[in-house]
């Protein structure tokens, strides 16, 4: 089991959290700018990274926070925790 | 709000009414409890209002005679209070057109108490946290699980837990304790 450390709550088991899938993917400020292609990106493609990745979890059985969190999805270390609205370290 | 008035032959009922428990699990009937969420900027004026300090750490109970506020997030408190006590209106008064949110949920869950030496390794049967001293000390509390339950966790004391369960889970965690019990029986 990873330890996941909530920037609340501090290093919790991964059984409290829920996975939000990638971070950082940005809805687009005009959405009526936006074209098929672009909904297509924007809804469904996501980066699949071997090594760094940061990612939206949530600590569901805890503080109930969203926070991002860098993993390397190779070796599965876990380099930072940051709040929503935080740039990415 | 006449139509909400609770009639007077209305009785409360546990979940685990009619379970006694023993010396070192035992479920606790009635109380009073408030879900509490209140942005930075009102913390100070409801804190004054409730009589509770809203301040401690995320994760950590204010207790205050009988009454304690245990901030479960950074911006959540559940309130357990006695049961005749109705803050909301004092809570109104301290905020007038501030933000905030109160909802009282005394029925949705209801509580058990877990004490003695071998209480935390009790816990840990079901419990994912680190429960020693060190990482879990007296008067942390903090939302968890237990097995598939959602439970509140609060370490009143070094050998004393206080879990609360939501109704419908009771029976289970309830069962789950005792099932565990069996093994520390003396
Ligand atoms: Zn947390």
């Amino acid at each position: 089991m990873l330890l996941i450390p909530c920037p609340y709550c501090g290093p919790r088991p991964e059984i409290e959290f829920a996975y939000g899938g990638e971070a950082h993917v940005v809805r687009a400020a005009d959405p009526r700018q936006v074209d098929d292609a672009g909904w297509t990106e924007f809804l469904y493609f996501r980066n699949n990274p071997r090594g760094d990745h940061a990612e939206r979890w949530r600590h569901a059985f805890g503080c109930g926070r969203f926070f991002n969190v860098k993993r390397n999805t190779y070796t599965d270390q876990i380099e930072a925790s940051y709040r929503i609205g935080e740039t990415r370290p | 709000m006449d139509n909400l008035a609770i009639p007077p032959a209305a009785m409360r009922r546990s979940s685990l009414s009619g379970q006694e428990g023993g010396p070192t699990c035992r479920p606790i009937a009635g109380g009073g409890r408030f879900s509490l969420r209140l942005p930075p900027a009102s913390r100070q004026p409801a804190a004054l209002a409730l009589g509770l300090d809203l301040e401690a750490n995320i994760n950590r109970a204010a207790v205050s005679g009988g009454r304690a506020a245990l901030r479960l997030g950074p911006d959540e408190w559940l309130l357990l209070l006695p049961e005749a006590e109705a803050p909301a209106a004092a809570l109104a008064g301290a905020l007038p057109g501030g933000l905030y949110a109160l909802t009282e949920i005394s029925h949705r869950q209801t509580a058990i108490v877990l004490e003695g030496g071998a209480a935390a390794d009790r816990l840990n049967a079901g419990c994912p946290l680190d429960l020693d001293l060190a990482a879990f000390p007296v008067g942390m509390a903090t939302r968890t699980l237990f097995f598939k339950a959602e439970i509140v966790l609060w370490r009143q004391s070094e050998t004393c837990f206080h879990l609360e369960v939501w109704r419908s889970f009771a029976p289970y965690v309830w069962e789950l304790l005792g099932v565990i019990g069996r093994e520390y029986a003396s």
